[in-house]
């Protein structure tokens, strides 16, 4: 791109890294928080083991989304097909799950 | 390399190239000598089954082999040859179909096939080596955890090393598919070998990971004194079938779709005719993939998983004939009024169609559960699967090869002889397998040793070995045609079909970068819609330039054999301690050569533009 706007351009996409580079910082800094929150909580038994499990398993979905959507970059444009990929797999895992699980159970 | 290529190269020179290619095309030819080579083993271990069941009471063989024959007659075929055929068809022609280049990741490709080759060499090194694996195909447990001899580690480790090339060939594709079509080629333009191609590595991405799990599973109780399947100790035999028909159910379909795609390439291309229904063809394909994810159970009918569950996963099941008999239908309607050659690969796309639906009728028969209760590990059960695995699979890659071997190798197979292979291997495998159906209703169990005097067995089992000679001619016919024509057959042309899709618009065999410009594609069938304006070849879509190709390389041969040798000293380690040199010198050898691949840069090497006009003219 050697035209006469390379450098507004350069200029934009230094912007751009930038921001990124934040808000990679900020969702990394969020998941180390989520993990000690989840290490307290087991470790000084403040809860009852009724709410630690789904307490824990929402810290852990919330996790899996900042990994996919900002460390995966699935919140970018173009990323519809690793997107539809990662969800069915994600279906296709769940349903065996649930399949296993009612005829162990039901 | 135009120049190298008219040159007679030495035996070594040649050896040296297919030892480091990353070409997409010459990794096609290794998926096929190696997958050749184990169909004839699986077929000899075949003929030696039949042999031991042509009489009642026959002792041509010892119980105990028997087992071993059966087990790795199974194995071979699923995992060593239909497999690395079909991936061997789709490396040919899908980056062609497409107007690519290579495939996403070419070094991927090669180390692919190198652990294909390297696990399926494992496994048969059993055979040598104290006894093959002998608890069947399905290797359930508790047979296979107790079983005495090494086999079944070599089992798990051989299809471990070979499972893992398979799912980065899976995963190779899916991205190839994604990010390298032509331009123009939208996913509705894509030829249906190239969808089919696509989903089956949708159903390899997620299909394989039970398999991997299930197989470390039973390595650790095998080798490292876990329980994860012993009852006694807390486990539960019952998750290795369902791991193992999580992973085998979705198998069937990878064995079976990318053949559905060659067949409706080939009916389309020799009637003359657009494929019929397209886009119904697609998303039928995309249906039995979906729906194949949730029938894993019938396979298990008899376990005990009570009425519910089988009653949904019987529905599920049938539900599958519905999408399945769409296609059938299209396929028909794609011949109908069309301008008709039948040809080697037509005979075995029409030979495929009745044969085909027989086994899917089996099929929804098996799929009751109540019925179920009878047919379970009899003949019939036997008699079903090789109609739609011989019927399907095998036929299709006939076809495929007769299809694609002049854009494969630059020759047309002798039709002759292709139309008596067909022919005798058709008799064949009807006489083998259609009397199994009532072998398996008179009540006759498979995998068995021998079978009594007067129970009106014998007739039954004299005719389907027989067959299965037939059979044995028909692949030596085959292999007559080829070596026939690699001397003296008919030089082909780059379009020797009259063909409809990408890969006829270049060169047989084409060059190593494929096309010379990438190809402007306008529509479904991209060089019939050119033929029928009268343009003599493809629109390029790019001016022309230099192109970027990746060198070879020997590392993933190497990493290959890192994981193979690592895997002699998994087995062998649980005898004595100084096989963990074996093992730690195979890893290290394996992630040394990673960390090569990882830290020295390969930038691949430019085609000049000048040396491409030198050689148009």
């Amino acid at each position: 791109m050697e035209n006469t706007n390379s450098d507004k351009i350069r200029a934009y996409q230094k912007q751009k890294n930038k921001e990124e580079m934040q808000k990679h910082l900020i969702s990394f800094g969020l998941m180390i928080v989520l993990t000690i929150i989840a290490f307290v909580i087991v470790a000084t038994g403040i809860m009852d083991k009724m709410f630690v499990i789904p307490v824990l398993v929402i810290l852990a979905a919330i996790q899996v989304a900042f990994q996919f959507y900002y460390f995966m970059h699935m919140k970018d444009k173009g990323h519809e097909m690793p997107a539809t990929m990662i969800y069915g797999g994600v279906w296709g895992a769940l349903l065996t799950l649930a399949g296993l699980g009612v005829i162990s159970w039901w | 390399m135009s120049i190298a290529a008219t040159q007679k190269r030495s035996f070594s020179a040649i050896l040296w190239d297919y030892l480091t290619t990353v070409d997409h095309k010459k990794v096609a030819h290794l998926y096929l000598f190696g997958g050749g080579f184990f169909f004839l083993l699986g077929g000899l271990e075949a003929l030696i089954i039949r042999i031991q069941l042509i009489k009642p009471m026959n002792d041509f063989i010892s119980a105990g082999f028997y087992n071993e024959m059966f087990t790795m007659h199974g194995t071979t075929m699923i995992f060593l040859a239909a497999m690395p055929l079909i991936l061997a068809l789709m490396n040919a022609a899908m980056p062609l179909q497409i107007g690519a280049r290579d495939v996403a990741f070419p070094f991927l490709n090669a180390l692919g096939v190198w652990l294909f080759i390297f696990g399926g060499i494992l496994l048969n090194m059993s055979w040598f080596l104290g006894g093959a694996p002998d608890a069947g195909w399905t290797s359930y447990v508790p047979l296979a955890t107790d079983s005495a001899t090494h086999g079944v580690d070599f089992y798990v480790l051989g299809l471990q090393i070979a499972g893992a090339g398979t799912l980065m060939s899976g995963i190779n594709f899916l991205a190839t598919i994604i990010n390298m079509r032509a331009p123009g080629m939208t996913y509705m333009r894509m030829p249906l070998f190239t969808w089919t191609t696509f989903i089956t590595s949708v159903l390899i991405l997620f299909a394989f990971p039970a398999l991997t799990i299930g197989l470390f599973l039973l390595m650790f109780d095998r080798m490292f004194g876990s329980a994860f399947f012993n009852a006694a100790l807390g486990g539960n035999a019952i998750i290795w079938e369902h791991l193992f028909w999580i992973f085998g159910h979705p198998e069937v379909y990878i064995l079976i779709l990318p053949i559905f795609g060659i067949f409706s390439e080939i009916f389309a291309t020799f009637s003359k005719k657009r494929l019929f229904g397209y886009t119904a063809m697609v998303f039928a394909t995309m249906l039995i993939a979906f729906l194949g994810f949730m029938v894993w159970a019938h396979h298990m009918f008899t376990v005990g998983l009570g009425a519910m569950a089988n009653s949904i996963f019987a529905v599920a099941t049938m539900a599958i004939a519905v999408p399945t008999g769409i296609k059938i239908f299209n396929w028909l309607a794609t011949m109908w009024g069309g301008s008709i050659k039948i040809n080697s690969a037509m005979l075995w796309s029409l030979g495929f169609i009745p044969t085909f639906t027989i086994g899917g009728m089996t099929g929804v028969m098996l799929g009751s559960a109540v019925a179920d209760y009878q047919y379970h590990d009899t003949y019939f059960v036997v008699a079903h699967f090789h109609y739609v695995i011989v019927g399907g699979t095998v036929f299709g890659i006939f076809a495929g090869l007769h299809y694609w071997w002049p854009k494969m190798f630059g020759r047309i197979l002798n039709e002759t002889l292709g139309k008596w292979t067909f022919w005798v291997f058709f008799f064949g495998f009807h006489f083998t397998f259609f009397v199994q159906h009532f072998l398996g209703l008179m009540g006759m169990p498979r995998r068995y040793w021998v079978f009594l005097n007067d129970q009106e067995l014998d007739l039954g089992n004299f005719i389907s070995t027989i067959g299965a000679f037939l059979m044995g001619v028909g692949v030596i016919m085959f292999l007559w045609n080829v070596i026939a024509t690699a001397v003296k057959g008919e030089k082909a042309e780059a379009d020797p079909w009259d063909g409809r899709t990408l890969e006829w618009s270049i060169p047989s065999p084409p060059p190593f970068y494929n096309f010379k410009q990438v190809p402007l594609v306008r529509g479904l069938d991209a060089l019939w819609i050119e033929k029928t304006e009268g343009n003599k070849q493809m629109t390029p879509g790019e001016p022309l330039d230099d192109i970027h190709m990746p060198n070879g390389s020997i590392l993933p041969f190497i990493m290959s054999l890192g994981f193979f040798i690592a895997g002699i000293g998994f087995i062998y380690q649980v005898d004595h301690k100084l096989w963990y040199i074996v093992l730690y010198g195979g890893m290290a050898l394996a992630l040394g050569t990673m960390v090569v691949r990882s830290l020295k840069d390969d930038l691949g090497f430019y085609v000049k533009k000048e040396e491409l006009e030198r050689e148009a003219k």
